[in-house]
Order: structure tokens, then C-alpha cells, then sequence
């Protein structure tokens, strides 16, 4: 029997709904899971319930009382937002000339940063060792800052121009008939305009700095630069049977939240920088 | 205006242009090409960690040991096998959940944030997340598994190397697809919905909708999803550090390269195997720049 169109349509509202039920719950658990995980205490932590018997901040106190974990948090947040704030200073000074100005090289210049974005961190990993160490900054807060830059820097360039290179035209003209300098073209014409935009890569290199891993393990030695992808790594016990589950998904929760929050928040701005860097480059 | 005073004013404009990218280049150049050139002149040389000074140029040496190595060869393994089939399982669930996302108009922005938020989450806390969900006496993977009858006993998912690639895959694809999806959905948007409506008037089935218009219309955006994501599962470290707690035996590339590099301080031979890891992703961008612009300018 033929199915109506009725039925059809119903059919297929359904198999829509549970797709996306799918793709939420796929999406929402693991990280469900690890606040569960984070509110269990005891041989508590072993059990699979769904829910937690009672909410005990047991862990999360007991992580944010030992171990250095609140400087590393400390250290996170100010690493990541020294590098958004140089990072944006300086890409906006580079992405005037990129997308305004005419001069020789600047194709072979444009190449050389998008091929910035591209290599392997492993490949500056010993390098970049050797110069934080002869700058004095090894197991550095600011040393951290400088290797990061070379992270978020070129992605920001590229992107900034793009972005500028939108600006119509008659701006720029309007404000040098009115005998303004460059700079002041940068900060007072063109700043305000980008601002929505330099949001949005600052975003993406707060996220990039914020969940850096590799250059973290390697150019921290102690607790004075260590940020806290590498102390939740570090969390652990003696041997595998005493691994220290409830209170490192405590700590993966903490970490998580302000990410959560700037999700929420920004989604637009952050999806703009995901997708203009791949479709635009 | 003379030629002179052209000429005069163009020079006086390109030194206003590099004065301003001055303080960019200089950082990329500092921290960027020159320890990219330090790891090329170190792997011919034997130098170690704890003594830098005295390495010594030994040719080839480091790229010989190194392909006679079984470990390396493990790890190059590894990383294409990883590379590949992430890629391919983000790339078909991604085009899914973009393909949905664009249909359905009601739960759009709810359903963009939620697949945001695996790709927000640092990948060291994914890392240790799953880790725990795989753990073999009391992950929930193992206990759901049994409890619908997959299987019989635990299985210990961090024990065997290719379990663990599993795993690893399984994070990474559940991390990623997002990137996937989001990327993909810019594409349908751009698609100008008039075909979709000439499609649905025609009748046209949901999938030869997919085969015969959106895919050939969003190649371009494929191509240049698949590439993107292609560079950065060659480069994968901090999943495969923490879930593989850093054994050879299920490392890739850069964690082998930094095995050598830091924890057993043979810079000369790490640094020939991150030298390796830089050329094949510089092959794979090349390939980008040929196949990506060709698709851009079909698209334009």
C-alpha cells in the first residue's frame, strides 16, 4: 500500500527530529558525563547513574586548593588575553598595507602568511626552545605569549585583511581630503569599522591560546607559566589505579565553562572566523 | 605630477607600507622562520639536549637511522591511516549535519551552538573526557556496550595499540565533524535557494537532490574543507600524546618527533622527523594551492 502524503511527511518529521536528538545528546554527553563524573565522590565515581546522588563540590574544591591550580588558571587567562591583545595590535597594523596599499612583493608577502598558518608546530618545537632559552624566557609567562603568537598571528593578518579589504573606498578618500596621516586613517577611520571583526579573531585566537597544548608542556617547566591544559594533564596519581577521575573532570569542567560562555555567546562571531579563513583563503 | 615626484612619492608609500608590517614580520620571522630553519640545520647535525654546542654535521645520517627505524615507520603509519579515515568519517557526517542544520530552520541557531561546543572544548580535557568514558573496569562506554549486548566482557580500549587508534579516531571525529559541518553549511547557504525550490517542484528525491545538484555545487567547499582538515589531522599531537600516553606504538608524526626531540634529547634525529612531518604537510598544501584555486576560480 502506498503510504499517504500524510504519513510521508510525518515519517520524515520523525526521522528529522531523531537525527537531531542524535546529533544533540552525540554532541552534549561526553561533556554531561565528565560534570556527572565531577560531582561524584568516593567509589561513588565507579557507579554509571545518570545523575549524581547529591552535589558534592568535593572535587572542585579539592582541585582548586592543591596542586597550583588557580595560578595555572591565572597564568591561562593572562597568557591568553596578552597574546589577543598583541596579536590584534599588531595585525591590524599589518592588514592596512595588505589590503590598501600597493607595493612590491605584496602577493609573495600574502603567500608567505597564509603559508604561516600551515606548518606543523612540532617543526619550530626545538627552535623556538632554543630562543626562549637565550631570551631568558624559558618556563615564562611571556615567553608562552611569544610562541603563541606565531600561532595566531598570520591566521589573524589574513583574515583582517580580508576584512579590510571590504571597506569601501570613499571612506578612505573622505579622510585623506581631510589631510589625515595613515595612522590616524588606522585608528580613527578604519578601527571603529573593524572592530566587529577584530572581535571575531580575537575570539578565535583566545580559543587557540587558551587550549594550546604542545609549546605549553614543552616551554613550562614548573607551576610559575604552567597553564592548565598541561596541569589537567599532569593530574595524575602514581600509577593507573590511582588516577584521580573526579577531580580531573572537575578540572575539565572548569576549564570548559568559559568556553561554554563565549560559545553562547559569540556563536555568530566565532562561526564567521571558522568558516572566512577556509572559504575566503 | 613629474615622473620624479611619482617615483619619489610610490618609494615614500612602499616604506609607509613596511614600516607597518614591520612589527608582524618581525615576530613571524623570529619565532616562525628562524626555528623552522634551526630544525632543518639540526637534522644534519648530532646534536643532543644536553649538549647543543658540540653538535656536529653528520650528512644524512639522522634521515638514514631514521628510515631504518620501525618506530618511525609506525608512526608515518599511524598518521596517514589516522589522517584518512577521520578525515573521510568527518567529512560524510559533516556533510549530514550541515545538510539537516540548512533544512531545518527551526532549531538552526540552538543546533549551531550545541555542535560548537565539542570543537570549543580543549583538546586535552576531550582528551582526558573520553579517556575516562573508555576506561576499561568502569568506563560507560564499556557498560553500555555490554548492557545492549555488543559485548560480553570489557574491553580494554587503551591496552592494544589499534584500540586505541580506535579511540583516538572516535574523539577526533566527534571533535572536528563541527568544523566539518559549519564550513559545509556556508556552502549550502550559498547555494541560491531558487534550486532547491526548482528541485522540490520537480520532485526530486532527497538524494539525487544530494548527488546531482549539491554535491557537484559544493565541491569547491569540499575540497577545500577536506584539505584544511587533511593538514591538521597530519599534525595531530596533543590527542594522541594523552590517549596513547605517548607510546611509539600508536604515536603519529609530531609525537614521535617530540619523543625524540624533548623526552630522549636526540635533537639531530628528532629534528629529521619533524623536517619530514613539515615536507609532507608543505606536499599536501602545495596540492591545496593547485587543486584549491582551480575550485575557487570555477566557483568565481
Amino acid at each position: 500500500m502506498p503510504l499517504s502524503w500524510q504519513t510521508k511527511r510525518f515519517l520524515r518529521h520523525s526521522l528529522l527530529m531523531l537525527f537531531c536528538t542524535l546529533v544533540v545528546v552525540g554532541c552534549l554527553f561526553p561533556f554531561y558525563w565528565a560534570v556527572v563524573s565531577s560531582f561524584k565522590v568516593g567509589s561513588e565515581i565507579f557507579s554509571t547513574d545518570l545523575l549524581p546522588n547529591r552535589l558534592n563540590f568535593c572535587n572542585y574544591l579539592n582541585v582548586l586548593l592543591t596542586a597550583g591550580f588557580g595560578k595555572s588558571l591565572a597564568n591561562s587567562a593572562v597568557v591568553a588575553i596578552a597574546t589577543v591583545v598583541i596579536v590584534s595590535l599588531l595585525a591590524l597594523f599589518a592588514a592596512y598595507p595588505m589590503s590598501r596599499m600597493h607595493f612590491k612583493g605584496k602577493k609573495r608577502l600574502l603567500f608567505f602568511i597564509l603559508s604561516a598558518t600551515m606548518f606543523p608546530q612540532v617543526a619550530v618545537l626545538f627552535g623556538m626552545f632554543e630562543l626562549l632559552r637565550f631570551f631568558d624566557l624559558y618556563n615564562s609567562r611571556e615567553g608562552l605569549v611569544l610562541s603563541y603568537m606565531i600561532l595566531t598571528l598570520p591566521f589573524t593578518v589574513w583574515v583582517l585583511s580580508s576584512f579590510m579589504r571590504q571597506i569601501p573606498k570613499e571612506i578612505e578618500e573622505a579622510a585623506i581630503m581631510d589631510g589625515a596621516s595613515k595612522l590616524t586613517i588606522l585608528f580613527r577611520v578604519f578601527f571603529p569599522i573593524m572592530r566587529p571583526s577584530m572581535v571575531t579573531t580575537g575570539l578565535m585566537a583566545f580559543i587557540t591560546s587558551w587550549n594550546e597544548f604542545l609549546f605549553a608542556l614543552t616551554f613550562s617547566l614548573t607551576g610559575k607559566a604552567r597553564t592548565v591544559p598541561v596541569a589537567i594533564a599532569l593530574l595524575s596519581g602514581a600509577g593507573q589505579h590511582e588516577i584521580p577521575w573526579g577531580n580531573i573532570m572537575a578540572a575539565s569542567v572548569i576549564v570548559t565553562i568559559p568556553l561554554i560562555l563565549l560559545v553562547v555567546f559569540f556563536q555568530r562571531r566565532i562561526i564567521t572566523g571558522l568558516t572566512y579563513g577556509a572559504i575566503k583563503g | 605630477m613629474s615622473s620624479k615626484v611619482r617615483r619619489y612619492l610610490s618609494k615614500y608609500s612602499a616604506l609607509k607600507a613596511w614600516l607597518f608590517l614591520f612589527p608582524c614580520l618581525a615576530v613571524i620571522i623570529l619565532a616562525g622562520a628562524w626555528p623552522l630553519f634551526r630544525t632543518f640545520y639540526l637534522s644534519f647535525t648530532d646534536a643532543a639536549l644536553d649538549s647543543l654546542s658540540s653538535g656536529a654535521f653528520v650528512g644524512v645520517g639522522n634521515f638514514s637511522d631514521l628510515f631504518e627505524d620501525p618506530d618511525w615507520w609506525v608512526a608515518v603509519k599511524n598518521t596517514l591511516f589516522f589522517a584518512v579515515v577521520s578525515v573521510s568519517l568527518e567529512a560524510i557526517l559533516g556533510f549530514c549535519v550541515a545538510f539537516v542544520l540548512h533544512r531545518s530552520l527551526r532549531f538552526k541557531t540552538v543546533l549551531r551552538a550545541v555542535v560548537l561546543i565539542p570543537w570549543a572544548i580543549p583538546t586535552v580535557v576531550s582528551a582526558k573526557i573520553w579517556g575516562w568514558m573508555f576506561h576499561d573496569v568502569y568506563g560507560i562506554i564499556n557498560r553500555v556496550l555490554e548492557v545492549i549486548g555488543v559485548l560480553s566482557k570489557p574491553v580494554s580500549w587503551v591496552a592494544s595499540s589499534e584500540l586505541t587508534m580506535v579511540a583516538i579516531i572516535i574523539v577526533d571525529v566527534w571533535k572536528t565533524t563541527p568544523f566539518m559541518a559549519l564550513l559545509l553549511l556556508a556552502g549550502l547557504q550559498s547555494i541560491s535557494s531558487e534550486c532547491f525550490e526548482a528541485a522540490k517542484i520537480d520532485g526530486v528525491s532527497t538524494w539525487r537532490l544530494i548527488w546531482h545538484i549539491v554535491l557537484p555545487m559544493l565541491k569547491p567547499t569540499f575540497v577545500v574543507a577536506l584539505i584544511f582538515r587533511t593538514l591538521d589531522a597530519l599534525r595531530i599531537f596533543d590527542l594522541v600524546y594523552i590517549l596513547g600516553s605517548g607510546d611509539l606504538s600508536c604515536a603519529t608524526m609530531s609525537v614521535y618527533a617530540r619523543r625524540y626531540l624533548i623526552d630522549f634529547g636526540e635533537v639531530g634525529r628528532g629534528s629529521s622527523a619533524a623536517t619530514m612531518l613539515f615536507f609532507t604537510i608543505a606536499m599536501v598544501s602545495v596540492l591545496y594551492f593547485t587543486v584549491g584555486q582551480r575550485n575557487l576560480r570555477k566557483a568565481s
